[in-house]
């Protein structure tokens, strides 16, 4: 699969402050989250790939195009929800996107048409004729994303988009992003400082500490490993049997309080035969959970690297 | 299908010209001008002096014209000359000067005030293609202002007059289409450039004014206390009335230069400084321009 994202060295500075160290990696996802506390270089990364700030030293590639060379191309394939209200307040909504849709090259009738058709998806077809300066929070967010993809990109960078929703404000957003993901149409960058925001929408991950790489991975194949930590909660006459018996399946086990018991199933082995165990043991499986907070754990061990360098 | 019902899908569509896209900002701050009646009013009025003057040129002319108002000896005092030409391009060139700071803040200002800089320039689409494009909406209005009425004046009175009046005179019509092209870019960049800094549109507009009266005042202080011309330097209006008539006139001057540009004979200061002012507040403007329109503000 070509890379989405290839990052060459890549050093930013303002001034004398480095804030992305000589980043290398190369992101292959559908759909890739950028991770990382406040000041990380997270937005910074986005700006430098957007050609608003020049690397220092080294390079990065979006789509195969380099961004030292080909940056108007770069921007000609991508959409940009930014982080923080970007809008002109007096203009109407739908008159906003088709004239940024205008900007990045659709002819005037077809900039309309996916103006409309932008807001309609976006869930904001009844206001698109509203100034933007009225619209709510989640109604502005959701405004910017329509920006973002009326022009059909290639690849979509999202920068904080849930910053600042109430719950179900969040959730729409969500289920919006992820709908376009499982299309396949294009390509995702979500930048994020919310483990759930990135988990729920993310194939692989780059976190991002004091402006270096602390962790990359393939949430894709954690969650797969993942499938095979479980956590049981027990009720019933004999543990120690169970406990033996699925140790016999070939099970890594160890016992909590109050009958819970944290396994790894090894391949070849499916949840159901636990239960036969179960039945046969007099064993009441009252819980059963796959591991949940692998990302967590990934962005805890990755915030204890010294300095963030991976 | 209805538009409510389609769902995201990639464009394959045709692109328009790359280097067609900065007239789009153009035509929507056209669209949101033409919503201003105050403007509108004001911009037709602003056409009332150049209508007289071709009034004045139709009349001289025509003697049974003249006849007819009882003013037979009016062709004598009424004279289509340089002078005639300056006060045009003065007048013209001062309400210029406000229609930049009725619309110049408004160009900006909005877009920085509302972070949409990121938007813009997320797209293939420069930052000089984004000042341009908003340059393009002063350049245009000043334009139908100041040199398309006073080309045609010209060209009427030379059809009137006939007699090789034009050939004579050609400098005359050249001088005012490049001096108010001068006028008209220097105008646009400060409009630019303050509205850029300043995001207050009413602050944004008195400071354009600003510049080119207290500086003038500045430097009628300076001639004052320092027994000098130099401090003319300061004065924008003079620096351009310089100019002017350095094009208009060539180095036998004549007139003391346009209303409201006045250039009054024995405190003229060399041509090439006038110039070099110019390029400065020039390159200044462009300065200010540069460190604002930016995709992201970089906190150093």
């Amino acid at each position: 699969m070509q890379p989405v994202i290839e990052l060459d060295g890549l050093e930013v500075r303002f001034g004398q402050r480095v804030i992305l160290n000589k980043l290398s990696a190369a992101l292959t996802g559908v759909s890739i989250g950028l991770l990382g506390p406040n000041g990380a270089g997270k937005s910074t990364l986005i700006n430098t790939l957007l050609g608003f700030h020049k690397p220092a030293s080294g390079t990065a590639r979006v789509l195969g195009r380099d961004i030292r060379t080909h940056a108007r191309e770069v921007r000609g394939l991508v959409g940009y929800m930014p982080e923080s209200d970007s809008f002109i307040a007096p203009m109407s909504g739908v008159r906003f996107v088709r004239m940024m849709a205008e900007l990045s090259g659709l002819p005037r009738e077809q900039a309309l048409e996916r103006a409309h058709e932008a807001f309609f998806y976006a869930g904001l077809g009844e206001v698109r004729y509203r100034p933007l300066g009225t619209y709510s929070l989640g109604m502005k967010q959701a405004a910017k994303l329509a920006s973002a993809i009326a022009h059909g990109p290639k690849l979509l960078f999202l920068d904080e988009p849930t910053n600042g929703l109430d719950p179900p404000a969040r959730t729409r957003m969500i289920q919006l992003i992820q709908d376009i993901r499982d299309r396949g149409d294009l390509r995702l960058i979500l930048s994020s400082h919310l483990l759930r925001d990135v988990e729920e929408c993310c194939d692989q991950v780059l976190i991002l500490k004091d402006g270096n790489i602390a962790a990359f991975c393939n949430l894709e194949e954690e969650r797969r490993a993942n499938l095979r930590f479980l956590e049981l909660e027990t009720r019933g006459a004999n543990n120690g049997n169970f406990l033996a018996a699925i140790d016999r399946l070939g099970c890594q086990t160890a016992t909590g309080a109050q009958g819970r018991i944290k396994l790894i199933l090894p391949d070849g082995i499916e949840v159901r035969q636990l239960y036969e165990i179960a039945a046969g043991q007099d064993v009441q499986i009252r819980r059963l959970s796959h591991k949940r907070d692998s990302l967590e754990d990934i962005f805890l061990k990755a915030m204890e690297v010294p300095n963030g360098r991976l | 299908m209805a538009v409510y019902k389609k769902t995201y899908r990639p464009y394959e569509g045709s692109l328009t010209p790359s280097w067609s896209r900065l007239f789009v900002i153009t035509r929507y701050a056209f669209e949101d001008l033409r919503r201003s009646k105050f403007l509108n009013t004001f911009y037709s009025l602003s056409f009332a002096y150049p209508l007289i003057c071709a009034l004045l040129i139709y009349v001289s002319h025509n003697t049974s014209a003249l006849r007819v108002l009882g003013a037979q000896n009016a062709a004598g005092i009424i004279t289509i000359n340089l002078t005639f030409f300056f006060n045009l391009l003065g007048w013209q060139s001062m309400l210029a000067l406000f229609l930049a700071a009725f619309i110049g803040p408004g160009q900006v200002s909005p877009d920085l005030a509302n972070n949409a800089l990121s938007l813009y320039l997320a797209r293939p689409f420069s930052r000089v293609e984004y000042v341009l494009g908003k340059m393009s909406v002063l350049m245009v209005l000043m334009s139908l202002m100041t040199w398309v009425p006073g080309l045609m004046l010209f060209g009427l009175q030379a059809y009137l007059e006939g007699g090789g009046w034009a050939q004579d005179n050609a400098r005359i019509a050249w001088g005012f289409f490049f001096g108010s092209w001068v006028w008209i870019v220097l105008l646009s960049l400060l409009a630019l450039a303050l509205s850029a800094w300043v995001k207050w549109k009413p602050a944004a507009g008195a400071l354009v004014f600003g510049v080119f009266f207290v500086a003038a005042a500045f430097g009628a202080t300076i001639n004052g206390v320092q027994r000098t011309n130099w401090g003319h330097l300061f004065n924008i209006g003079y620096l351009v009335g310089s100019v002017w008539v350095q094009l208009m006139e060539g180095a036998t001057r004549t007139t003391n230069g346009a209303v409201f540009f006045r250039v009054p004979m024995g405190e003229e200061l060399p041509i090439g400084w006038c110039w070099f002012g110019l390029f400065l507040l020039a390159a200044a403007c462009l300065y200010m321009l540069a460190h604002k329109i930016r995709g992201a503000e970089v906190v150093r």
